[in-house]
This record gives C-alpha cells, structure tokens and sequence, in this order.
C-alpha cells in the first residue's frame, strides 16, 4: 500500500497475542506465527511488547547469510529465505540486532516475519496491524500517524558502534532521537 | 435422575474438548484461501461484538478476514475473535440429537429426541404442576432466539421459572442504572471515550475481557485525558493507568464514597445540574460525610493522596466517564458499587454529554440484546416487567392470549438451580448454558442437576452440563442463524448466517418452534424462519423501554446498526441517552441512591483470611464450551492458575509454579501457583473457565444481591497451602505448565 508506514508503539501492548494469532492465518506461512510477543518480567509487571521484522535498509540477517538467501524487495521490506538457497545455518538468527529470524527446523528454512506484501500488494494492511486491539501495531500513512500519536517514531537504532535504519517506525517517548539499547551507550568511560 | 451415564473421562473421549488448529482441509491444502465468499457478521463471543468476515467454502467457515469498514473495531480483533473459525468444522460437534442410555448416549432420530422431550417435560407438569420445569437460557443467543424462548416459557410450557446465563453478567449494573436513571442501558456509544479528559476503569479488565475498548482508552490518553484504574490486581490495562487504586475486593462503594466525599469538601461538585436534574443529593452527600479519606484508606487499602487525587481530576473535569464491569458488580451488594458510580457521575454533573457518562461494559455477546425482551425471569419483550398490567395486557394481545394466562415472576439463574436441589423444580431445558462451570459452588450444582428427573439440553457440543442431559438436542451455532444482537455500547447490529447447520444438526429456533408445537401450544409459534420471529418481536417491544419497532434488518446492514429506541421507521436511534439532562423517571429527573457499603457473604476469618477473586483470560470465554475447543487458545493459556502476591508466597513458602491448595468453606482445588506483584498480598485471584477439579467455581459461594441476583464471584473467604510439586496434567510437574508469561 503505497505511503503507508509500519509503526510499533511497544507502551500500547496489552500481550493478548491477537497478532500472534492472526499472523499464523496468513496465506504465505499458514499455521506458523512470524510474531514475537514477550512479556519483560512478569513477576513484576504484564508489560509486554510484540516484535515483528524492522526490514533494515542494510539488513544485517542478508549480510550474514552464507548462501545469499534473503532478499530486499524495491518496497523495502525484507523477504524470508530463499527456500532453493536456504541452508538453515542459522546466522541471520544470531545476526539479527532484533532477534526476529526463526528457523523452522522441519522445514529447514528460515521464515520471518515479510509485512504481509501479500496483502499489502492488494491494498490489504498486514494481519497483525489490522487486528491489533491497542494499535501497539499500527500501519497508516505518516501524517495520519502524526494525526493520532503524541510520541515520536523513530527508525535508528544503535548497538554498540552500528547504527542500524529500519523501514519500520518504533515510537519512543517524546524527546528521543534514537535508541540506545547498548549498556555502553549509557557508561562514562575514561579516556 | 440425572447423574452422567459415564465416568466424565470416558465422555471427554468420544464429545471432547478436542483441540482443533486447522481450518477444513488442514493448513497444506491451499484450499484455504479458495473462499467461495466472504460473510460480514460479528463474533460470537463478548459484548463488544467486533464485526467480523468469515471465509466460507460450500458450507464450512474456513477462515476469516477483518472488516475494516465496521466502525466499532475499523477490523481489530482479539485473538478469541481470530481463532473463533475453528470452532465450525470441529470434530466434537454434535451432529445429531443424543439420548441418554444406560452406557452413554446413543443417536437418535429428531422425531424421538423431539418427542422424548416433550412427552418428559409435560409428564412432570402433569405430576408436580406447571413451575416444576424451568427453562435456562443464554446471553450469547441472538435476540430472536432469546425471545422465542421467553414466549416458548410463558405459553408452550407456561411456567414462571425462566432465566438466563446474563444473570451472571450486568444485572447488578442494570438494576442500579434502572433505578438512578429509569433504564437499563449503557448510555453513551464508545465513540464518546477518546472525548473524555478523565476516564475512571473500576473492576474491569479491560485489555483481556474487552480488548478492543483499550484502543478507545489509548485514544482518550493520546488527547490528554488521564486514566484511573480501580482494581486489586494491576491487570494489563494498567500499564499505562495515570492513577491505580488497588482497591480492596468488595470495597468499590468505600472508595467511590470517599472520592465523593472529597469531590463535596472541594465544592467541586455541579450544584445547577443536581437541582435541576436530579433528586435525593442530600442523603447521599449525608452518608459520604462519614467517609474521609483516612476512612476510606482504611477500608480500602487505597492511599487517602490517590483518592483525593482521583477527586480532583474527576470533579476537575468538564468531561469524565466511569466504566465499570464485573469487577464492581459481582458482590452481594453489586448493586450499591454501581449506585455509588452513577452518584459520583450524578454529582460532577458527567452524564447526557459526549464524554461524559457513566457505563456498564457488557460482558456476553448478546448481554444487553438478551436482556430485553424477555429471557428474564421477570421480564417481558421491550424490557417491560412481568407484574405491570398494562405490559401484561400489551404482550398478550400481540401474542394472542389472555393476559391471565401468562405466568408472573419466577426465579433467577442461581434461584433455579437452588429450586431443583431442593426438590420444587424437577424438570429443566437449557440451551446456550454451561452452569455447571459457570455458577458458584459447583459441587452443589452438580448436586441439584443429579436430582433432575428430565433434562434436555440444547447444544452444539456436550458441555459439562450437557453430560446431565437426559435428552441432548443438537443445536447451532452462532453463525448458522440468521438475526440480530445488541452490543454493550446499545447498538443493534445485523449477524448474517454463514452455512446451515451440519449434519443432522439444527437451528436453535426451529428446535424450539418444533417443541412447540410437540406441546401443542404450535398456533402460537407460527414462524417459518428468525425473520418472522423478529418482525413479531418488532411489534412485541413497540412502546416498550427497548423499542426497536422501527428497527429492520436491512437498515442494520445499511446503517452498521442503530442505538435503541428505535420507535419509528426513518428514525434515527439513540447512540447517547439523558442528554440534556432528561431521564427516563417518570419525573424526569435523575435518583440519587444512598450506596451502603455492606459487608460480603463470605466474610474473611482466621482460618479463611484470603479473598479469592476469579474472573477471565484473553484467550478464554466464559465457560469454554467453544474456546477450550479451540487448540491456539488452549496453548495460549493452558490451565488456570492461582495468582498470589510474592509477600503471600512467602508467608506459605510457596515459589513459582509450586502446587498450592486453594481451601474455602465448600471445597479446595489444587492450581499451580503464579507468583506475581500484580495482585494485591491480601488477594488470589484464579481464571474460571475450566471445569471438574480445576474449576474455580468449585471454591466460589451463592450469596446473591438481593435485588439484582448476581452471586458474589469477586470475593469469597479463602487460604492457601503450598501442596508441593504436585503433578499437573499430562503427569508434567505443575510447575513446569506453560502459564502466559511466567517463569
């Protein structure tokens, strides 16, 4: 759908897993789930929050893969494996900054979350942001996003020295540029 | 008698729950996707009624897709809502009526299973009198079936005892708002919540039993209104709460008295509005005199700093709204916590506005629709009363009879229950209806339905209720009638059949249209499909409080539903009752009632010093008939658990996962424990949608409101033992069960 963003507000989740749910019913991988969905520590809170693929401008999974099985499309969203050239080695998993690739062992494939392009090619918005009951996922154009929310999407992310640019917005608290999710980031150390 | 023919094992074997995780055809097939067509509808389950596309092939639902275009949930669903497909083409459906006999149950023809029940139901009207059948309805019927049923009561049967599964629900929300406000219906549309600069949450939980309404609360949020929530446990809607009352359970009229108390020391509150509009301020600012907020503190446990700070952001406000579920109104005196909202919104002038308001969060898909035209023990269709003549006079004439001739007030749900234990009702039908998981005090349920001596239940799988059944009917589901629903916001929406009923299986209405006229009552049942009985049920409710005589199924589809009262053709609907400040009293005006914060009916002592609290999960609905059925929501959340405070825990040596006893005056169960700081130390909380050694209504009590009949499900006396590692299902350690989210 052209012009229309993907944007995860994790503060909105409410951990019911509908994403997690409807994301299994897509036509492309049907019966397995793309969605991540964690609860932080639930001994002391149910927040949760739900992780779908960022689609990086530079995917670092692409830049791992050995047998150059993982595609960006001109739309910018990030492709599953290649099943012909998938080895099912497992590098993009240990790649990946955000920890979305998942091998399906029975199917020695890596499949991961692809926003939909199914759907979205045919003027559908993709199954998690449309069934998400808090619009923790959310999929509109930018200004209609900047319409509804308050708080700022960013989509630079840094860990440790690589700074890493996303096709997916992630909203922060009013004030953040990026984020930082590097202990060291927050350190002072001497010279 | 009416014991189980079989071990329940044995009959879990052949009816289930079976766990389904494919659509028709498995997942592999990419038959899938070759929809012939897309039906728009709604859920089958709560009462927020998210509309919704089923995908169907020839005649199975094979999948669904949102609707993007319904404005309630612009295509958001819950998971209940995702995975709800799969309860069609399931291998536990009945497909054919069921007969008792001495090893189980047996097929039968419709022509036996139809006649079995007549003949039984009138044999015992024969020997013990009229009342001693009752009839057991349901919230999840669409309103057609709903008041079928209620006519089916009154002249196929003619007995007084009819009630249904939303006496669980709303009822104590209903009967306050009748009595302050002169209706029972939610009063403002959902659409009013983004607008409100203060919401108030008290007991719900909103984000896993109404997770769409979190979308509305985030909105008011992102436009800078402030959410309170006001419960014991710190459920996920709290998350983003600007203020958490973790109230005590059963002390929602304390507390709400002491912000009252604090809004009239302040003089914030509305004096044109209350002189105007409302009447018996007085005795109500008399008894919140007494409530202080270091009183109310000490009854609550909720800081007298939050509650002041609740007060003057409620009473600060131009526009606040208070929405309140079960949490406030399942007690004993359920309906004094409403009574106690509804004066706080009375008092700051809150009500009649957009954004202002208080509102009952309806729990069961048709929970306000069911409530209105006569499923209700004391009800007739257009939520008239059974005991006022000139409804009595009214109904009788669209029926055809003579007012005489209609039966006066029977019991409710639990008071049915309790007659067949005591011997007075011997003969029950039930449909849509699982009591023997839902009801408190489940041993003495399955006391009273052993003492049965007829049966039959219509179902579309064998619940644990169903095991009872001397006669099973096979019924149908949700999607395979045609007709109509009221949600909790007070719209009446269109739900559009997708297949017919499989197998041998048939329509609800048809089944008791059919019994109708095996009773020979056929003349007055006249109704060759739902359309007819709703074009009746349109002149039944003319005139009535829910008039929707100028409602039509095709203006519902047109229109994506109107607001009740439709009086008219061509008119409009009411999405916002009281506006200007016109209520539905004969005076017109607003009550003000004096909310006594009374004690609960199972009071804490040394040896029961715990307040049990159950209530629902996500991925669960009510009893579970459809949901445990359903294999990605089983998985989501496998088994109930007993929530319990880490200061609780540790007082028990209890550690995460340990087995722990739950121990009331009636019986104990034994649940795997999750150790969390969301949950107040002096509180358990347990899920309740499971049965037989895991039901939590084994623990719970009968003491009802007195007026609205709700039983007490958020507090029962309780205390906790740890009973070690004890095994779970499956013979897995209870600690390792998969519970969402723990460790």
């Amino acid at each position: 759908m052209h012009g229309y963003e993907f944007y995860v507000d994790p503060s909105r989740c409410i951990g019911c897993q509908s994403c997690v749910n409807a994301c299994a019913e897509c036509g492309t991988h049907r019966g397995v789930s793309m969605i991540h969905l964690d609860f932080f520590d639930r001994e002391w809170t149910t927040a949760s929050t739900p992780m779908v693929c960022m689609h990086c401008e530079n995917p670092t999974c692409a830049q791992a893969c050995p047998a150059d099985a993982i595609k960006k499309g001109e739309d910018g969203v990030v492709r599953s494996a290649l099943k012909p050239r998938c080895i099912a080695c497992s590098n993009c998993v240990l790649a990946c900054p955000f920890g979305v690739p998942k091998v399906q062992i029975e199917m020695e494939l890596m499949m991961k979350c692809d926003m939909c392009y199914d759907r979205t090619s045919v003027g559908l918005r993709p199954m998690c942001a449309t069934v998400c009951p808090s619009q923790a996922l959310m999929y509109v154009t930018p200004e209609e996003a900047a319409r509804l929310r308050r708080d700022i999407p960013v989509n630079t992310f840094h860990f440790g020295n690589q700074e890493v640019r996303t096709k997916v917005f992630m909203y922060l608290p009013q004030g953040s540029q990026s984020l930082d999710v590097d202990v060291v980031s927050d350190m002072w150390r001497q010279e | 008698m009416a014991k189980p023919p079989l071990p329940v094992e044995e009959l879990e074997r052949v009816y289930g729950p079976t766990l389904n995780y494919t659509p028709p055809g498995g997942w592999t097939q990419s038959a899938h996707h070759a929809a012939d067509r897309l039906v728009k509808t709604h859920c089958c389950f709560c009462g927020q009624q998210c509309g919704i596309q089923l995908r169907v092939r020839e005649n199975e639902v094979v999948g669904f897709e949102p609707w993007d275009e319904f404005p309630f949930n612009r295509g958001m669903l819950c998971p209940k809502g995702v995975k709800r497909y799969l309860q069609g083409s399931h291998p536990d459906r009945l497909l054919d009526p069921l007969v008792r006999t001495e090893t189980g149950f047996r097929r039968a023809s419709w022509d036996e299973a139809l006649e079995a029940t007549s003949s039984g139901l009138r044999q015992i009207q024969e020997k013990y009198g009229r009342d001693s059948v009752a009839v057991l309805g349901g919230a999840s019927l669409i309103s057609e079936k709903s008041y079928l049923l209620g006519k089916f009561a009154r002249l196929a049967l003619g007995t007084r005892h009819i009630d249904y599964n939303g006496r669980l629900c709303m009822v104590s929300a209903g009967t306050a708002y009748k009595l302050a406000l002169g209706v029972d219906r939610n009063p403002n549309p959902w659409a009013d919540i983004p607008e409100a600069q203060v919401v108030i949450v008290a007991g719900s939980n909103v984000a896993e039993c109404f997770p769409i309404t979190t979308d509305y609360l985030w909105r008011m949020r992102d436009n800078g209104g402030k959410l309170i929530v006001v419960d014991p446990r710190r459920t996920p809607i709290t998350r983003n709460a600007d203020l958490y009352l973790p109230v005590k359970p059963g002390m929602d009229t304390a507390l709400f008295s002491g912000i009252l108390h604090v809004i009239l020391r302040e003089e914030l509150e509305k004096r044109e509005f209350i002189q105007n509009h409302t009447t018996g301020f007085e005795a109500v600012a008399e008894y919140v005199k007494e409530w202080d907020p270091r009183r109310t503190a000490e009854m609550t446990g909720v800081p007298p700093e939050s509650i002041e700070k609740a007060a003057r952001w409620f009473g600060g406000a131009e526009r606040a709204m208070a929405l309140h579920a079960r949490g406030v109104e399942h007690h004993s005196h359920g309906v004094e916590n409403v009574l106690s909202i509804i004066n706080l919104c009375l008092a700051t002038g809150n009500i009649g506005r957009p954004g202002a308001g208080p509102n009952m969060i309806t729990g069961q898909g048709n929970g306000q629709g069911g409530r209105e035209h006569g499923q209700k023990c004391d009800q007739l269709p257009g939520q008239r009363h059974i005991d006022d003549p000139a409804a009595r006079e009214y109904v009788a004439k669209v029926w055809g009879v003579e007012p005489d001739s209609l039966p006066r007030s029977g019991y409710s749900a639990v008071e049915i229950l309790e007659a067949i234990h005591r011997g007075e009702i011997k003969g029950l039908l039930s449909i849509c209806f699982n009591p023997l998981v839902s009801l408190p005090d489940a041993g003495y349920i399955r006391e009273a339905l052993n003492k049965l001596e007829f049966f039959c239940n219509i179902d579309f799988f064998l619940s644990e209720t169903a095991h009872h059944a001397d006669v099973v009917l096979a019924g149908s589901l949700q999607e395979e009638e045609e007709g109509i629903v009221c949600s909790g916001e007070g719209r009446v929406i269109k739900i559009n059949k997708a297949i017919d009923p499989p197998g041998n299986a048939r329509g609800d209405s048809r089944i008791i249209v059919d019994l109708a006229e095996r009773l020979g009552k056929g003349e007055y049942f006249r109704f060759a499909s739902t359309r007819d009985i709703f074009e009746e049920l349109r002149v039944a409710s003319k005139g009535g409080t829910a008039d929707y005589s100028g409602i039509t199924w095709e203006r519902l589809e047109k229109e994506m539903g109107l607001y009740w009262p439709v009086p008219a053709e061509g008119h409009p609907g009411t999405p916002r009752f009281f506006e200007g400040g016109h209520f539905k009293h004969p005076d017109g005006k607003a009550h003000f009632l004096v909310a006594d914060v009374k004690p609960g009916g199972d009071p804490l002592d040394e040896s029961f010093p715990v307040h049990l609290t159950t209530g629902r999960v996500v991925s669960q609905f009510l009893s579970g008939t459809q949901t445990r059925r359903i294999g990605p929501l089983v998985d989501q959340i496998p088994e109930p658990f007993v929530e319990i405070h880490p200061e609780l825990a540790a007082r028990h040596s209890i550690a995460n996962g340990d087995a722990v006893k739950v121990i009331t005056r009636r019986a104990e169960v034994t649940l795997p424990a999750m150790v969390v700081r969301t949950i107040r130390p002096d509180t358990v909380f347990i899920p309740y949608h499971w049965p037989g050694a895991k039901s939590a209504n084994r623990l719970t009590h009968r003491t009802l409101d007195p007026r609205s009949k709700i039983p007490e499900f958020k507090s029962s006396a309780c205390r906790i033992e740890r009973a070690g590692a004890a095994p779970g299902p499956n013979g897995k350690p209870a600690g390792q069960l998969k519970v969402l989210g723990a460790r």
